[in-house]
């Protein structure tokens, strides 16, 4: 497969390589985490590293955003020039691996702990063929509210504990006049918002079925059905002008009180911060009714790659750490996510993290930790974009009935499987 | 023995002056050849190359990274299958007919206000030297810039029917861009912002070319403005319209950032093209077999354009 172009470019790669004798004390790193708070978070790292006397290097990304990086890496491991390390997402890090280009942590990953403090769920994807080829840096759930406080308060609400507590609630906020649900038409954010109905009418263990397992007889049960309905009468409560909205400004809607709800994953509550709103204050973060005790997850790796002997010490310092406590706790009080380890102490966090932090520990004990279809952990991309292709064409009305959509989604999956 | 010599004489300046003489006029031969040959096996690799490439991978099995197995027409049969799923649509179907309605109607409205434009232009008016590039600026814009601003232009929260709205007439409407059936001819309206001016040029450079003496005639025969343009300008004017097409249709097919910045891939990925249908298929879902044949059966549709008009023009030519 593609050891055959590899090879070709070994020899002109390894004759580069040979011009350096000593270690490299440099990390070059793939990533796309650009924008404030992001690079905030990640200068932690960079100043813990420089501490023990390596370098940071940022591999440029022409045009920025995940699917540019992707392609930039793609190319690069074709030409035989692997990263130290580069933001990786779910499947992606398994077909890197698959295709034997991944290094190897697993005595980093020992001698560290990393075995038991990171959840079991997570490490489907941290290591292949039981061997450690990822360092996870933080844990991210979608089955998340989040709602501005004074609108709530004016409306009179109170936190919905099923969905159709849910649907009084946006009633309400229609009533007073506010747009109760904040929505961004995008595939990924209506299929995002759909993880999280899935979950709520169909309970875990369904969930575990439909959307990790992909088993047929539940995607197109009555329960599957059930959930499309559901959807369709969250999106009967947005806004006229949501189509093609970014999350971000989603988010800016209930913030500014524009509206009273958004159904997003935690990385919202970034925007919150910079907002310099206070959680309990001025905001508010719930589960999404009817999954609390469960959560859906995605998660931003570093994979590392198989560089050469030389570069390897930088390697291993990049991923100590990226899994240190210390880093943890300090990236994941900024990026709004929880860490990737279970043993972080939750002193940092703010009232959502702390909420965040504990989640997880007993969805991890209790076997209810759980991929995001639509961030491609639940299934690989091929399946996950197709899926988004369904809820979206859904939303938008190319798929009318809810019959018919769990009919495109069986051949949709089948299909792309 | 003189006669010897002289011979010996005669002959040896001869032979030295050959070889070096044969060595230039070969190098001036070659010289060309030399120069050329760095762009010649570019374009073979680059272009030709990675087209048989593209159609081998389309033929195998390619996932993430590609495969060298031949495992058959899967990819083919797929797409083809999909040509058919109208109900609800698949995003090939989508595609596909998005690239009809868009293809004729930019090349059509294009051409039309292309064709208007440059008559206007062409009536001798005073200031014609600062109308001339107002209207071909748009050109000079890259489709990202005429898909951000054409985006915040028709948003229905922020653009055109805002501003209406807060000028007093609220009844106006206009939310094509967030439309599934309409967002395609949004995309329409910004090409067309962008491409007619450009192809106002050149139509205004096919009427100066246009001898004054016929045009002449024909008003001293009696003929109303409307016959002379509709009778001698505009067949006149057919080599124009074939180059103005050929380049129309190219940047229609090709169009993929216009898509992607004006809206993002629309409503349930409603405003598709089949270059984004490639993109998507190749470096976002992981399935780069299907990419590779929808991009193939771009290259047919492209050659299916082409072929006929090379073949019309080289046959032109050679009589």
């Amino acid at each position: 497969m593609l050891h055959k172009l590899l090879i070709g470019t070994a020899l002109a790669t390894s004759f580069a390589f040979s011009a350096h004798a000593a270690d490299v004390k440099e990390v070059q790193m793939l990533h796309w985490w650009t924008s404030g708070g992001e690079a905030a978070a990640l200068n932690v790292l960079k100043q813990d590293l420089a501490k023990e006397g390596y370098a940071w290097k940022d591999v440029p990304v022409a045009g920025g955003g995940g699917d540019a990086a992707m392609t930039a890496l793609k190319a690069m491991v074709a030409a035989g020039n692997y990263p130290t390390a580069s933001q990786m997402l779910g499947y992606t890090v398994l077909d890197y691996a698959a295709a034997g280009v991944m290094g190897d942590l697993t005595e980093t990953a020992k001698k560290e702990g990393w075995d038991k403090s990171v959840p079991a769920a997570l490490q489907k994807f941290s290591v292949y063929d039981g061997k450690w080829v990822a360092a996870p840096v933080n844990v991210h759930s979608v089955n998340w509210l989040w709602i501005n406080k004074a609108v709530m308060d004016k409306i009179g609400g109170t936190e919905p504990k099923t969905f159709d507590d849910f649907v009084a609630l946006l009633d309400k906020a229609k009533a007073a006049g506010v747009i109760p649900l904040a929505l961004g038409g995008q595939n990924w954010q209506e299929a995002t918002m759909f993880d999280s109905v899935v979950l709520s009418t169909g309970g875990p263990e369904f969930y575990k079925k439909a959307m990790n397992d992909l088993d047929e007889d539940s995607l197109k049960s009555d329960t599957m059905k059930k959930s499309f309905d559901n959807l369709a009468k969250l999106v009967t409560y947005v806004d006229p002008n949501f189509s093609g909205r970014d999350w971000n400004l989603a988010t800016a809607m209930v913030i500014k009180g524009d509206a009273l709800v958004q159904v997003m994953g935690d990385w919202a509550k970034g925007e919150f911060h910079a907002a310099n709103k206070t959680p309990g204050t001025d905001f508010l973060c719930y589960r999404f009714p009817g999954t609390d005790g469960s959560v859906v997850y995605n998660s931003d790796m570093f994979g590392m790659f198989n560089v050469p002997d030389d570069r390897k010490a930088a390697q291993v310092a990049l991923a100590t750490a990226t899994l240190s406590k210390s880093f943890q706790s300090a990236f994941n009080v900024v990026k709004g996510s929880v860490p990737a380890r279970t043993d972080v102490p939750d002193t940092d966090f703010d009232a959502c993290g702390k909420k965040g932090i504990a989640d997880l520990k007993k969805a991890n004990e209790g076997g209810t930790l759980f991929g995001s279809l639509a961030q491609g952990y639940g299934a690989p991309p091929a399946v996950a974009n197709a899926y988004k292709d369904v809820v979206s064409k859904f939303v938008h009305g190319q798929i009318k009935t809810s019959d018919e959509a769990v009919t495109e989604l069986v051949k949709a999956i089948d299909d792309a499987k | 023995m003189s006669t010897v010599a002289e011979t010996q004489i005669k002959l040896t300046p001869e032979h030295d002056a050959r070889p070096g003489a044969s060595v230039r006029s070969r190098l001036q031969d070659l010289l060309p050849k030399i120069v050329l040959a760095p762009s010649f096996a570019a374009t073979i690799v680059f272009v030709y190359g990675f087209i048989l490439w593209t159609i081998y991978l389309s033929f195998t099995n390619s996932k993430t990274f590609p495969s060298y197995a031949i495992t058959g027409p899967r990819a083919y049969q797929r797409l083809w299958r999909w040509t058919f799923e109208s109900d609800p649509p698949s995003s090939w179907y989508t595609s596909i007919t998005n690239m009809g309605i868009f293809g004729f109607l930019y090349i059509a409205i294009c051409l039309a206000l292309g064709l208007f434009v440059a008559i206007l232009l062409d009536q001798k008016i005073r200031g014609e030297g600062v109308l001339r590039p107002i209207y071909l600026y748009p050109m000079a814009l890259s489709f990202i810039v005429t898909g951000v601003a054409w985006k915040w232009f028709l948003d229905p929260g922020l653009g055109l029917e805002q501003t209406l709205h807060q000028w007093g007439w609220t009844s106006f409407h206009f939310d094509w861009i967030k439309n599934k059936d309409f967002v395609i001819y949004t995309v329409v309206i910004a090409g067309v912002w962008q491409a007619s001016g450009f192809i106002m040029a050149m139509f205004l450079a096919g009427l100066r070319g246009i001898d004054g003496e016929i045009m002449k005639a024909a008003q001293i025969d009696g003929a109303s403005t409307f016959q002379l343009y509709r009778r001698i300008v505009i067949p006149l004017l057919r080599p124009v319209f074939l180059s103005a097409f050929i380049v129309l249709a190219h940047l229609a097919i090709k169009s993929y950032d216009l898509v992607v910045a004006l809206t993002s891939g629309g409503p349930g990925g409603s405003a598709w093209l089949p270059s984004n249908f490639m993109y998507e298929f190749t470096f976002k879902r992981n399935e780069m077999a299907v990419g590779s044949a929808s991009a193939v059966i771009m290259l047919m549709t492209i050659t299916a354009i082409i072929v006929p008009y090379l073949y019309s023009e080289l046959r032109e030519k050679s009589r």
